[in-house]
């Protein structure tokens, strides 16, 4: 369960987010909407602990972000709204993904090979040359890898071919899901339709929305 | 433990195949080379000769470029993957943060240290060809130098970086930094402050608490204070604390000072947010 208090964020003297106030309860399938620059992202990053909040509180399933961060983000799973350029290789990225996330290299292999992607014949190449959907595809490999209740997806589909959304949204439907807590942003509503229970729209950095929707996953 | 080697590692072998390792490297080693080859070791000056002559005239570019070198490439490498999203994506795992900043220190110092002790091992292989006496003593001196140095900068590498919110800016510090400390060696500055009259116990303050200057003068204690070209603080300082007071004094304030930025590093990455 993800519970956010009155949260408050600048960054760089500029207020981002004021008084966030939103609890997820485990198993909902939450799509965030807003403008580009209503504050999602920084939503995201205060939910990982990367950003101090001005003020306010955060913590998954009772672990405090400011003072439980690991134990918080051993149940997070979050793949990033752009690859980021990481200089290591293939290999190494899994290394870091199972000696950290604590996951199996053997299943985020079969997970790639699932979205059409063979991690092996890559291994030795630095993940930042990769292409752009062949770097989501990993992440979001990492990400089902884990052991989690809650994922985070920052635009999880944004480069992907049609074979990766369709088993993207495969993924998301497996009734092996239907327990775990799913963070979408994006801004293409139609994809997710049926499998979203409910919607959270920002605006300037406040809630301006909170709608649970009538569809309820497959 | 094992998730901080695990960092070391990863971080030791993405930087062992970028391109600023290949250059820093080949810099020291090419150093050695060149050295050799101009025939210093050929010749008897002030009476060093061989090996013992390469080797003080290494350290001596090693005291110049080795900060910069290593300021430049930390911070540079550090703030890119910060301003890039790299730690946005590697820190949303659960990973204690002394864990990774630990064990990215450790991985950094290793692969800083690997060029520098080639260059020694090919200027001991280079004495042995030739024959010549080996200055054991200063070998060792030497190595323990720059390993000290190294974590200096390192130290004060990782400081900027994790302080500064952005690239340029912590490039901008790092250059400052480095001619701040190169210019307070000088020996015609340090005359214009004598001159000044400036007092003379902050001149041997400015040298004593310079890591460049103090590296210095432990890199040239065990010689002959007189005939060195050494400004004349050091020369107070040889002739006050003795070679041995002052080459331990060195080693351990550079290790200090190393591990002091690298902690105030430390905190500051705690404290502050990630990206
Ligand atoms: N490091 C930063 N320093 C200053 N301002 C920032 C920083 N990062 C983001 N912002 C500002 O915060 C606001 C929210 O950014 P955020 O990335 O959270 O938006 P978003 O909702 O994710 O947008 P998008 O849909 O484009 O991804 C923007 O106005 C942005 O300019
Ligand atoms: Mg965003």
């Amino acid at each position: 369960m993800i519970d956010i208090q009155n949260l408050d964020k600048s960054l760089s003297g500029q207020k981002i987010l004021s008084g966030i106030t939103l609890n997820i309860a485990d198993g909902e399938k939450v799509l965030f909407l807003g403008h580009n620059g209503a504050g999602k992202t920084t939503l995201i990053r205060c939910l990982l602990g990367e950003y101090r909040p001005d003020c306010g509180k955060v913590s998954v399933n009772g672990h405090p972000l400011a003072s439980e961060r690991v134990e918080a983000l051993r149940k997070i799973a979050f793949v990033p709204q752009l690859p980021p350029p990481i200089r290591f290789t293939l290999n190494e990225l899994f290394e870091y993904a199972s000696k950290i996330g604590l996951c199996s290299i053997d299943k985020i292999k079969e997970t790639s090979l699932y979205f059409g992607l063979d991690a092996n014949a890559h291994k030795h190449k630095a993940f930042y040359k990769l292409s752009g959907g062949m770097k989501q595809k990993i992440l979001i490999s990492v990400a089902f890898s884990r052991d989690v209740d809650v994922y985070i997806f920052d635009e999880p589909t944004a480069n992907l071919d049609a074979i990766g959304r369709d088993r993207f949204r495969e993924l998301i439907g497996a009734p092996e899901m239907s327990n775990k807590t799913v963070i979408f942003i994006s801004h293409r509503l139609e994809e997710l339709a049926n499998v979203v229970t409910r919607v959270i729209e920002l605006d300037l950095g406040r809630v301006v929305r909170d709608e649970r929707t009538l569809t309820v996953s497959a | 433990m094992s998730q901080l080697f695990t960092i070391a590692k990863l971080d030791f072998f993405e930087s062992f195949r970028s391109r600023w390792f290949i250059g820093y490297a080949a810099v020291f080693l090419l150093l050695v080379v060149a050295i050799f080859l101009s025939g210093v070791t050929e010749s008897r000056v002030m009476g060093f000769s061989g090996l013992t002559r390469l080797l003080l005239i290494f350290i001596q570019a090693c005291n110049i470029i080795l900060p910069i070198f290593i300021l430049v490439t930390t911070v540079r490498t550090i703030a890119k993957e910060r301003d890039s999203n790299v730690f946005e994506y590697l820190l949303s795992f659960p990973v204690p943060l002394a864990t990774y900043y630990w064990g990215k220190v450790l991985g950094r110092l290793l692969v800083i240290w690997l060029p520098l002790l080639l260059a020694l091992l090919l200027a001991l292989g280079i004495g042995l060809a030739q024959g010549s006496e080996i200055p054991w003593r200063l070998l060792v001196l030497y190595t323990a130098l720059l390993a000290c140095s190294s974590l200096t900068f390192l130290g004060i590498g990782f400081f900027i970086s994790v302080s500064t919110k952005s690239q340029e800016l912590a490039l901008g510090m790092a250059l400052f930094i480095w001619l701040l400390l190169i210019a307070l060696i000088d020996i015609a500055l340090i005359g214009f402050l004598i001159q000044q009259m400036v007092p003379d116990n902050l001149i041997f303050a400015l040298a004593l608490f310079n890591p460049v200057q103090t590296f210095r003068i432990a890199a040239i204690a065990l010689f002959d204070p007189v005939l060195s070209v050494i400004g004349p603080t050091s020369y107070f300082l040889l002739d006050t604390f003795g070679s041995t007071g002052i080459i331990a004094y060195a080693l351990s304030y550079l290790c200090f000072i190393g591990f002091l930025f690298l902690s105030l590093g430390y905190l500051v990455f705690r404290r502050r947010d990630l990206l």
